[in-house]
């Protein structure tokens, strides 16, 4: 089955959702991140929905999960470039997201993390003692 | 024009909301409107796989002079005891929002539910220009 | 038809056509289409000629059959005349008479010229079955046209009034004018989205100084546009809650919940300040500095 890639962008990562996700792969994805954030110790988690067209309460209950599950993980949750017709859609559906922040684009959302985009790719190299990165 | 899809699957999910989108185009409505009816038509599809056990739903482009789309789903599952408490949203039996028949009566044009407790349940759906 | 009948027509129009031509106009004047001011003589008579003629092939190819193939240009042309008619603000008499008034001038011309060849009164009849059809025709089209005017002016209208200002980079201002009936507030709604989508725009103030009441139905519309935005990555200010607005508000428990300002100014100042940004005095240089 395929499983939607999770960039490493220094301390964040990026998830690009670009297809109509049947539920199988919304779990995965969950599970993926989840574990990532712990391996990879990331402080943000960004994640680009500007190519969905509908987001139903199954991806909405994913969206509120993962920044959930974040969150105990100290890690920040993005949800960026939601269109404006989902938005209506999810107003209008009930469903308000309160757990998640969101950004116009993942520009943005990273500058919300509190992250610059220009991270160190990796840390663990630099270990003389420098208080860098 | 019409069409019957069987929801056994989270693939069938999928394929019932692409088929909603081509009929909702089909038929003129603006974005937004096609966005809500395939969202409630995902919700209620999502329903009928995980409380009915599986099912059908029937897609008919309403005739003219009312341009729009109709989804009837049905399933033979447990039913619904109490179909005012499941329309209020926050009501789960599941691990659900439980916004899914609220949510889905909110963003149509017509909503209809019957329900038969230990028959099945069967909700119609449309949007209209 | 009988042959004969459609002959009568089709045999009266090919010789007398100047003729019916002439009294149609006479009739026309006599009814004071050409004192209307709103047609030149000229183009008037040209549409006459111009439907005579169609009619008289029409006629010769397809006898009184309106809606058969052979009728095709004279409906065309009828259509053409009536949805120009029905915008530039004719009244719907006014262009029915042009079709209506050719009635008599085709009786007189087969009266006069029968000469005993067909039973007139069933070619009257027919003539006159044929003109109130294209009169119908003519009737169809322009009411359809005048419905479509007045869609698209309703549609203007509810642009207008909605228009999204950029007041400064990121800043979006929705100044509402009106009452916020449901239509208009979907049109309103998704306007604001899109702006905020295609500007990149973090901030947008709600300005609803011009919308004179605000019950709960209203209220519920402003939320739900601050709810999307929010979704979307934007916030969201309303500014021009006027006292009694304020009060309807309390008095009907709708609670805003989100940031409200009195005026549209000191929205604006705290979307600059949300931004890290604020207006200073631009310093006049100290006097006494040399020339440059």
């Amino acid at each position: 089955m395929d499983r939607i890639p999770i960039l490493k962008l220094g301390k964040a990562l990026l998830v690009t959702i670009q297809v109509d996700m049947h539920d199988r792969l919304a779990t995965a994805l969950e599970e993926d991140l989840t574990a990532k954030i712990v391996s990879v110790g990331a402080r943000g988690v960004l994640i680009d929905i500007s190519a969905l067209e509908i987001v139903d309460s199954f991806i909405g209950r994913m969206l509120d999960n993962i920044a959930a599950v974040s969150r105990v993980l100290d890690a920040r949750t993005v949800v960026v470039g939601m269109r404006p017709a989902v938005a209506i859609t999810l107003v209008e559906l009930g469903l308000s997201l309160t757990g998640v922040q969101t950004a116009l684009d993942v520009e943005r959302g990273i500058r919300l993390i509190g992250l610059s985009p220009f991270e160190p790719l990796s840390d663990s190299e630099d270990d003389d003692g420098d208080s860098g990165g | 024009m019409a069409e019957t899809l069987q929801i056994r699957s989270s693939d069938d999910v999928v394929r019932v909301r692409q088929r909603a989108r081509a009929f909702a185009v089909e038929a003129g409505l603006t974005l937004v409107d096609q966005t809500k009816i395939v969202t409630a038509a995902s919700e209620l599809a999502r329903n009928t796989l995980d409380y009915g056990g599986g099912g059908t739903v029937e897609i008919e482009a309403l005739p003219a002079p009312q341009r729009g789309v109709r989804l009837t789903f049905a399933d033979q599952g447990p039913g619904i005891a109490d179909i005012e408490v499941a329309l209020r949203d926050g009501y789960t039996t599941g691990h659900g929002l439980g916004l899914g028949l609220g949510g889905a009566k909110r963003l149509s044009s017509e909503f209809h539910i019957e329900s038969w407790p230990g028959h099945g349940t069967r909700v119609r759906i449309a949007r209209w220009r | 038809m009988a042959t004969t009948e459609r002959g009568a027509l089709e045999s009266v129009l090919a010789a007398h056509e100047q003729e019916v031509y002439q009294d149609w106009i006479g009739q026309l004047r006599a009814d004071g289409a050409f004192t209307s001011g709103r047609i030149s003589e000229g183009e008037l008579t040209g549409e006459c000629a111009r439907f005579l003629h169609l009619l008289r092939e029409a006629v010769a190819n397809g006898g009184v059959d309106v809606s058969g193939p052979a009728f095709a240009p004279v409906r065309d042309l009828l259509a053409d005349v009536s949805r120009a008619r029905a915008v530039q603000g004719y009244s719907p008499r006014e262009t029915a008479t042009l079709v209506f008034s050719l009635k008599q001038p085709l009786f007189q011309a087969l009266a006069r010229h029968s000469e005993g060849r067909f039973d007139p009164f069933k070619a009257s009849w027919d003539i006159g079955a044929m003109i109130d059809r294209l009169g119908l025709h003519t009737m169809e089209v322009f009411q359809s046209s005048r419905e479509q005017l007045i869609r698209r002016q309703q549609e203007e209208i509810s642009e207008l009034s909605t228009p999204v200002i950029k007041l400064w980079q990121g800043v979006l201002a929705l100044p509402l004018i009106g009452t916020l009936d449901s239509q208009r507030t979907q049109v309103v709604m998704e306007n604001l989205l899109e702006s905020i989508v295609q500007q990149g725009a973090e901030m947008a103030i709600i300005d609803i100084t011009g919308v004179p009441t605000v019950d709960t139905l209203t209220a519920q519309h402003l939320l739900k546009t601050v709810a999307a935005a929010r979704l979307m990555g934007a916030d969201c200010i309303i500014s021009g809650i006027r006292p009694q607005i304020a009060q309807t508000m309390v008095h009907l428990g709708v609670e805003l919940s989100v940031v409200s300002k009195a005026s549209l100014a000191d929205a604006f100042a705290l979307a600059l300040a949300k931004q890290g940004r604020t207006v200073t005095k631009i310093r006049a240089p100290a006097t006494g500095s040399a020339a440059v």
